[in-house]
């Protein structure tokens, strides 16, 4: 089973956990991604977080069928937030079950390095002094 | 054919607009679009990438396009 959600409010990293919970498991694996104070030193204000949402969802979506697949994982849980998000706050969650410990730790790396390369949500930093679109240039 | 094209990120600052409505030869495809849409905005050259969905889905530079597709421009993604 897999719960993938876009969300403007907080999350909150239990629902991922409860969700992925299942008896013929025998681990879960939990990523949570945060909003870090700083880049390369310089103090971070904010972030802002914008989605193209109906294929962040579908992208999302074949992110965890893949993992799923590969690592014969039970249930896979996704939560990304949007919006305006301080210090601090949490931007993703992923939680993954599979019935031994080491799939979970990789499906679980894999669904966050793929969902950083192909779903479209992009993130500004706003700085004191100005702001930019993470990842924008090369 | 005239397409109407969705812009997110820093697409969105260089277009200086959400959506932008472009004609395009009938049967034009993705990497014609692209092309068209780096000459009327050079500032799409300065990114490390550029994609375009088509429909919800990320589509080659050889894919048609047709009036009706929903097309979104996918400057290089950073969520997580």
């Amino acid at each position: 089973m897999i719960d993938i959600q876009l969300k403007e409010n907080k999350l909150i990293p239990q629902e991922c956990i409860d969700f992925v919970a299942a008896d013929n498991t025998g681990g879960s694996t939990v990523f949570i991604g945060t909003i870090r104070n700083n880049t390369k030193g310089k103090p971070v204000v904010r972030l802002e977080f914008e989605a193209y949402d109906p294929m962040a969802i579908s992208e999302m979506r074949k992110i965890a069928e893949q993992a799923k697949e590969k690592w014969n994982a039970e249930k896979i849980s996704i939560h990304h937030r949007i919006g305006i998000l301080g210090i601090g706050e949490i931007a993703v969650i992923i939680a993954v079950a599979t019935p031994h410990r080491k799939a979970a730790f990789e499906a679980c790396e894999y669904c966050i390095d793929t969902l950083k390369e192909t779903v479209p949500i992009w993130k500004k930093e706003i700085f004191e002094d100005g702001e930019v679109w993470v990842a924008a240039h090369p | 054919m005239k397409i109407e094209i969705l812009a997110f990120g820093i697409a969105k600052d260089i277009i200086k607009n959400r959506t932008l409505s472009i004609d395009l030869p009938d049967g034009s495809n993705v990497g014609f679009l692209k092309k068209e849409l780096t000459d009327r905005f050079p500032d799409f050259q300065k990114l490390k990438s550029i994609a375009i969905a088509v429909n919800e889905e990320y589509q080659t530079d050889e894919f048609n396009l047709s009036e009706k597709d929903e097309v979104v421009i996918i400057p290089p993604v950073s969520g997580g």
